[in-house]
């Protein structure tokens, strides 16, 4: 196999009129997705093929559409957040070789003022073409599993966003893992949480695309009506969900079911950020004993993920989930600063071996060369590995545990920081709902920022006291009625570092 | 009213919530203001707004936020 549409063609073939993709106003079923998405990829051959298509439309079954129909034009696509600064959308579609826009009516308007000499496609014209069945196949015949798929831009710290370049062969691997690891079929019925220019979204969407599950775009406003989102996830049968945990913990800080439940729900996975403890933990005592909990570890680089752990015992409210073991067909290790091999308990820096990892960065071969490295302990032939940028380590059961991100990991007095270590016990206190640590360099200043009631301000630093030693005490500890949030959903760190002194 | 108007106006300036009937629905809260608006309503009224009173029909005009505010005022 070497295209990830032939995933699509074969659940097209088994489940032609199942309902595969629904949005807030309509859905769409597996042959009606892929009728749209050939007539958009004929629309798209008249370009060339291994084209930059730059999607823009919200999350919804057009995007979906346009997705799939780039791939059937031999492009690969590069879905942008139309909801994000006009300047951050030129930045990406300057860094991009002559790409063509692909946008819908609701987005023409945002499309022409941010393009400049760029060809625009619209979907609502696109899905009128007549499909030439020849010129798709023509173009398919010649494609390699190498080839590309899409881009994926993170937003990099500091200002250019870094695109990720995954191809059709790394996708088709991790997706078989997932979906193998956790049993996906055509019953498999997903809540989507996550954007679809952000690496988890690659998870539910092309586990449906492969096992015809059903991926219900959960309407964002749900997000901030707990209520109306649990009857949402009922009305849906939603029964897997992979959020990030912002969006988790946002039912348990509401303590939602107490009042309703999700009647279907099976399976709860979770990546992109620390899951606390206690928020999880209030999933755990609610509903079904029978639920299967995972937490998923791993970066853009490795398509979304290289290690996962189960849930399968408990933990307090104060302790951190592993990460893990790896995932199937991708190997990880953990390298000492030295660049030797770490043993039990020893920290080091998370690498990992895969066909799941990236070709690289797109028009960046400095930050590619960077972090796309020979195998440090293969010295016999070309070994290309991916160095995560995370210090983790692994323990006497053979879990990989997390520590901080390489960046994150500060010096102060000769002492090693764990920021992640502070929030741990800051995040244990009843009330706190969530919380971020962190250090700006400039005014050597550690602050615990935290999301709860002011009055609990003396129990966090009663919480962190008891947890770490005292010269990992913050500096300063500050409530706000609200921690900032990146376009992913997760807490914005960098926003706080810069400016932790006006919340 | 006038507090309600204020607090909205701090989430986010410059909208016309006075006569907004649809607030929720029209976007002009997203789900960040939500929280905020929250946060700052029960912090300025003494109020415990619970998750059953957290819906969009109780956002969507300022008279549907003053009323809920003032049924939760009347509970303490």
């Amino acid at each position: 196999m070497k295209n990830v549409l032939e995933f699509f063609e074969h659940t097209v073939e088994k489940f032609p009129n199942k309902v595969g993709f629904t949005d807030e106003n309509r859905c769409s079923t597996f042959s009606e997705a892929m009728e749209k998405s050939k007539k958009i990829g004929t629309s798209l051959l008249q370009y060339g093929n291994r084209k930059a298509v730059a999607i823009l439309i919200d999350k919804n079954c057009n995007c979906i559409h346009s997705m799939l129909g780039t791939l059937y034009a031999g492009d690969f696509y590069i879905v942008v957040d139309v909801h994000s600064p006009k300047d951050r959308i030129i930045n990406i579609l300057s860094s991009l070789d002559e790409p063509i826009i692909l946008t819908d009516n609701s987005s023409l308007q945002l499309a022409k003022e941010v393009s400049s000499n760029e060809t625009i496609v619209v979907y609502e014209e696109a899905i009128e073409t007549t499909v030439d069945i020849d010129g798709l196949d023509s173009v398919r015949s010649d494609m390699i599993d190498m080839d590309i798929a899409y881009i994926l831009f993170t937003s990099g710290s500091t200002g250019m966003p870094k695109g990720t370049v995954i191809s059709h062969r790394a996708l088709i691997s991790y997706i078989n893992w997932v979906t193998e690891e956790f049993k996906f079929d055509e019953n498999t019925s997903f809540g989507s949480q996550t954007p679809l220019y952000f690496s988890m979204s690659v998870t539910d969407f092309y586990s449906t695309v492969k096992c015809g599950c059903t991926y219900n775009i959960i309407p964002k406003k749900y997000f901030s009506f707990p209520l109306n989102l649990v009857n949402y996830l009922n009305e849906k049968k939603v029964n897997t969900i992979y959020w990030v945990p912002t969006a988790i913990s946002i039912l348990s800080n509401w303590k939602v079911f107490d009042v309703a439940k999700p009647e279907y729900l099976k399976t709860v996975l979770f990546a992109g950020e620390v899951m606390p403890t206690k928020q999880l933990n209030y999933w755990i005592k609610s509903l079904d004993d029978d639920i299967t909990y995972a937490n998923l570890f791993g970066p853009t680089e490795t398509t979304d993920i290289c290690t996962f752990y189960r849930v399968n015992r408990e933990f307090a409210d104060d302790e951190s989930l592993p990460i893990g073991i790896h995932c199937d067909n991708c190997q990880v290790f953990i390298v000492k600063e030295d660049g030797t091999e770490a043993g039990v308990d020893e920290e080091g820096e998370l690498y990992a071996r895969t066909t799941f990892m990236a070709e690289g960065y797109y028009g960046n071969p400095e930050k590619t060369a960077e972090a796309f490295v020979q195998n440090p302990l293969n010295k016999y032939y070309p070994e290309r590995v991916y160095k995560t940028g995370d210090i983790v380590k692994m323990n006497v059961k053979g879990e990989i545990i997390y520590i901080s991100r390489k960046d994150f990991q500060i010096k102060r007095s000769g002492y090693r920081i764990e920021l992640g270590e502070i929030e741990a016990g800051a995040n244990s206190v009843d009330g706190v709902k969530g919380c971020a640590c962190i250090f700006n360099k400039e005014d050597n200043c550690l602050a615990l920022v935290y999301e709860g009631k002011s009055k609990d301000s003396d129990k966090v630093m009663d919480a962190v006291r008891n947890k770490v030693p005292s010269y990992m005490y913050p500096d300063k500890i500050i409530r706000v009625k609200e921690l900032p949030k990146n376009a992913n959903g997760k807490i914005d760190r960098n926003y706080l570092t810069k400016n932790y002194k006006e919340l | 009213m006038e507090t309600v108007l204020e607090i909205l106006a701090k989430v986010k300036p410059n909208v016309d919530f006075k006569n907004a009937t649809a607030i929720v629905d029209d976007g002009l809260l997203d789900s960040m203001d939500i929280v905020m608006l929250v946060g700052e309503l029960n912090d300025e009224f003494d109020i415990e707004i619970q998750v059953t009173d957290l819906v969009p029909e109780n956002f969507n005009t300022v008279d549907a936020i003053v009323k809920m505010v003032e049924r939760l005022e009347d509970e303490d």
